[in-house]
């Protein structure tokens, strides 16, 4: 029995990666439609990015590394057969997620009030590298807010199986699987948030 | 289970690391407040390559990992770099 799981570890390890690899294609899909128009259009990148909130965006950031540092605790936690600690820190996990999802609300609707959504009167107004930064930000930061969503979630669940003893010190992948998840979607943000907030 | 699967990544470890992201997010802010021109770009793009480096090999234990994995995360981001560049490289030396 411990031989199959240990079989099991890798194969199960390997199989997320191997989707975390298709997200790393769909995104990079985008950065190439990103990198394309900040060429096209760098003045128009320039003039949109600087109304973006730097000081959110950095918050945000702080928020998302710090969400993964306890989610990489959790897993230690869990491996050294502390399983409060664990649960504790996967709580944490969620609870940053969620003030990253409510920092994004609070942005996106300042935005909205503005005007500045996707197909609204006021941007279309606008010159067309504008209507196309706003509308790549919207669908990035859109895409990986959901993918935030999502990961708190799954989070929500490897909780709930670490409580029930289902997921335990000597047999922890599916915790690993969901930090490599979350790990991801850190990871995406670090490249989204200088290319928004920061570069233009 | 074999040693390499078990290995356990200290809370120190990562707080170290924790530490060292703070840092960059503040390095990249500030070069961002600086005019870099051109050159702004590839800067931030290089500090957030350091970001998600930390992140997959501690983070993600990819540094405590077998062979296997190594490969199989490297040429996923070679694969990466290949469309982004390939594509950027048409876009920037087009002429109409």
């Amino acid at each position: 029995m411990t031989h199959n799981t240990s079989k099991d570890y890798i194969g199960a390890k390997i199989g997320m990666w191997l989707f975390l690899f298709t997200e790393i294609l769909l995104f990079g899909g985008l950065f190439v439609l990103y990198s394309v128009y900040l060429h096209r259009y760098p003045e128009e990148f320039h003039l949109a990015g600087q109304e973006l909130n730097v000081y959110f965006g950095t918050a945000n950031t702080l928020v998302l590394l710090t969400s993964s540092f306890s989610m990489a605790l959790s897993i230690t936690a869990l491996q050294k057969g502390n399983k409060k600690l664990c649960m504790i820190l996967l709580t944490i996990t969620m609870i940053l997620a969620c003030v990253f999802l409510f920092n994004k609300y609070l942005e996106w609707g300042a935005k909205i009030h503005h005007g500045i959504y996707p197909d609204s009167p006021t941007l279309l107004e606008r010159p067309k590298g504008e209507i196309i930064f706003f509308g790549l930000y919207y669908v990035m930061t859109g895409l990986h807010g959901l993918h935030v969503l999502i990961g708190s979630f799954i989070i929500l669940i490897v909780l709930i199986l670490v409580a029930k003893n289902r997921v335990t010190s000597s047999d922890f992948v599916a915790v690993e699987n969901t930090g490599l998840y979350w790990h991801l979607v850190d990871m995406i943000w670090i490249y989204l948030f200088p290319l928004f907030y920061l570069v233009v | 289970m074999h040693a390499e699967e078990e290995h356990i990544v200290e809370f120190k470890v990562l707080f170290k690391v924790l530490i060292a992201l703070f840092m960059l997010t503040g390095l990249t802010v500030l070069a961002g407040s600086v005019d870099l021109g051109y050159f702004s770009v590839a800067v931030a793009l290089l500090i957030a390559t350091a970001k998600a480096s930390l992140v997959v090999f501690f983070f993600m234990h990819l540094k405590y990992e077998g062979g296997l994995f190594k490969i199989m995360v490297l040429l996923a981001f070679v694969i990466l770099a290949i469309f982004i560049g390939f594509t950027f490289f048409d876009v920037a030396f087009r002429t109409n």
